[in-house]
């Protein structure tokens, strides 16, 4: 949490200017470009059910998807070079904080079309169960997807298949600027997954301890071969859509709120409780702060992607260089 | 050699390429039951149904999850019924499967083979009857294939499922009875066009369920004392572009005829390069800018004639 918290706050301040919407003008000098959406405030959802998954699972991710991707494993240096769009990126630069994807953790990539990760978790699934792999694959995916027609479809794909996956919906009640609520109609993602055949847990998102516990259950359930669960983790979107919006639609009572619920102070207490020491904790933050500022100096001094790159990695068969 | 059918010759490729890659997997609608064209008859029976696998009715959930299958390992064969039909799963198409090798910096492939086949298919009105493969044509990241006949159909649906790119594959729906002898083991590479007809006065460039007519245009010119060069371009992406410019170079005139509608065809890239190129006349034969109407009547005026190809040949 402290990783993702830390990740994302440098990765804030290099994108000022990076973006031209909300009002604010695009600047030349921006070390992060485009859209860049934070998930300040959600970090325990990442961390709770990640912290159940093997090297071996798989998970798919939103365009909001920084913190589960460092919470599967993967390299906060490669991933700040990727937001820089340097050729040390995981991407190599070609896909930027909307798209990042580390294989190699088994983070099968974000996905800057809402629900649109869905199918995809649900035939990877498919492909571990054809495979007769133990794995499973956690499918990350916002409120505002529980709208959108893959939602009905891959949940009723993976209950009808019985397929591995732990669907976690994380539900920061924002869908862009407006109240995901007053867009939707009856009780929710875990309503609708059930009336599917998918059950599940709903949970407080900013307890990483509720969320640990609840994904321990469903991904035992999964693991077990009773096929997919769904997790609704309640979160909230501190920040705005992007990092560039001032979010002034909303209402001042209900940020404070949420601020107060920060989940990692409230983490920290918990482990103060159980008895670890505030050198420790303290420890925590430093290293996480460390470790991205070295990422940045990295990706600050990283080699561009040579342009001849961007001609790569498109097809074998009718590449780009085909003339015509 | 057998005489086969151009649906049982596309089954037969996919049934070898079953039977010699166990990551080779078939997903969509009714193909446990064979298909509704009969292009997966008996492979249900044969390979199982968790490798031909019934699906609902949800494109966007078959597309999706054939490109989640192919990023973990597999080789699926995403049956969509109908191209109409796919654009229920424009974005898994577009978005998803044709930019996640790139997006991601090379770290997946998504060698999947999407067959979508196209064409007017009589009476059956404006959302079965489409053409449409100058849309998939314009996406980087995709192949696009269009057979005309059952070994083509046999040779290049088996090219298709050894290429490790998304393949959309298009066959035409008025083929699927079309009889000829097939040679199972004859190789055709993507991207190679066909010349069906050698002639000395016009090029024409077709493809798929306007081969036939065009042959007949053809002989028709003859008889006018026009000799036509016909070319089969069978890969619409990447398009044999040294035959049809080598073609072109010689009779010094262009015809390409399609069935999709005219305006924004794939014929006007393949005429305006060759206008380019060689700065010879070019001209375009296609479908009017209309809805396939029911009746006989109007799907009569939504298809091109062999005597429009004609007049075009004789220009």
């Amino acid at each position: 949490m402290a990783r993702i918290r830390a990740f994302e706050n440098a990765a804030e301040e290099a994108s000022r200017g990076g973006v031209s919407a909300f009002g604010a003008a695009l600047s030349a000098s921006v070390r992060v470009r485009g859209p860049l959406h934070l998930s300040t405030g959600q970090e325990a959802v990442a961390a709770g059910v990640c912290a159940q998954l093997t090297a071996a699972d798989l998970i798919t991710s939103t365009h909001r998807g920084h913190g589960h991707t460092i919470a599967k494993g993967a390299s906060v240096e490669r991933m700040m070079g990727e937001l820089f769009g340097k050729a040390s990126g995981c991407n190599g630069g070609k896909g930027g904080s909307m798209h990042i994807a580390d294989f190699s953790v088994g983070m099968l990539g974000a996905n800057g079309v809402v629900a649109a990760g869905i199918p995809i978790a649900v035939g990877a699934a498919h492909a571990l169960k054809l495979r007769q792999r133990k794995a499973l694959v956690a499918c990350f995916f916002g409120d505002g997807a529980i709208n959108r027609g893959p939602f009905l479809e891959g949940l009723n794909w993976a209950a009808v298949h019985a397929l591995p996956v732990l669907f976690v919906c994380e539900d920061n009640r924002w869908s862009a600027t407006t109240a995901t609520g007053a867009m939707t109609a009856g009780e929710g993602a875990l309503a609708r997954a059930e009336g599917i055949g998918v059950p599940g847990k709903r949970v407080d998102g900013n307890d990483v301890f509720a969320v640990h516990a609840a994904a321990a259950e469903l991904v035992a359930q999964v693991r077990a071969g009773q096929g997919p669960r769904l997790l609704h983790a309640i979160t909230y979107r501190v920040k705005g859509h992007v990092s560039v919006d001032p979010a002034t639609y909303r209402d001042g009572e209900e940020v404070d709120r949420a601020l107060q619920d920060d989940p990692i102070p409230a983490a920290a207490a918990r482990l103060r409780a159980a008895g670890a020491t505030a050198e420790a904790l303290a420890q925590i933050a430093l290293e996480a702060e460390r470790e991205v500022a070295a990422a940045l100096v990295a990706a600050s001094a990283a080699a561009w992607p040579d342009r001849a790159a961007s001609y790569t990695d498109i097809q074998d068969t009718g590449s780009g260089r085909w003339r015509a | 050699m057998a005489r086969l059918s151009y649906a049982q010759a596309g089954c037969l490729a996919l049934e070898r390429a079953m039977a010699a890659d166990p990551a080779v997997v078939v997903l969509g609608e009714d193909v446990g039951r064979g298909g509704i064209f009969g292009q997966y008859r008996g492979l249900q029976q044969k390979f199982g149904a968790a490798r031909v696998l019934d699906t609902p009715i949800s494109e966007a959930t078959i597309m999706g999850a054939a490109v989640g299958m192919a990023l973990a390992g597999l080789r699926p064969v995403v049956e969509m019924r109908v191209v109409d039909f796919a654009l229920c799963a424009m974005d898994e198409i577009v978005n998803q499967a044709a930019k996640a090798r790139y997006m991601f910096g090379g770290q997946g492939r998504v060698p999947l083979v999407a067959r979508l086949p196209i064409g007017i298919w009589t009476g059956s009105a404006a959302q079965h009857s489409q053409s449409l493969e100058a849309w998939f044509a314009h996406v980087p990241g995709l192949v696009v294939v269009t057979p005309s006949n059952p070994q083509d159909n046999c040779a290049l649906l088996a090219a298709s499922l050894e290429c490790g790119d998304p393949v959309i594959y298009m066959e035409h729906k008025e083929l699927w009875t079309v009889e000829a002898e097939v040679d199972p083991s004859a190789k055709v590479p993507l991207g190679r066009a066909s010349v069906l007809r050698a002639g000395a006065d016009v090029t024409l460039v077709t493809w798929a369920g306007t081969v036939q007519p065009a042959l007949e245009a053809a002989t028709a010119a003859t008889a006018r004392g026009v000799s036509a060069e016909v070319i089969d371009l069978r890969t619409l992406w990447p398009w044999d572009r040294e035959t049809v410019l080598a073609s072109a170079a010689r009779t010094r005139r262009l015809v390409v005829a399609h069935e999709a509608v005219r305006v924004a065809g794939f014929g006007a890239e393949i005429a305006a390069t060759v206008a380019e190129e060689l700065g010879i006349p070019v001209r375009r034969v296609g479908g009017a800018r209309i809805p396939v109407g029911y009746s006989k009547v109007l799907e009569e005026a939504a298809r091109i004639s062999v005597a429009a190809i004609l007049e075009s040949l004789l220009q």
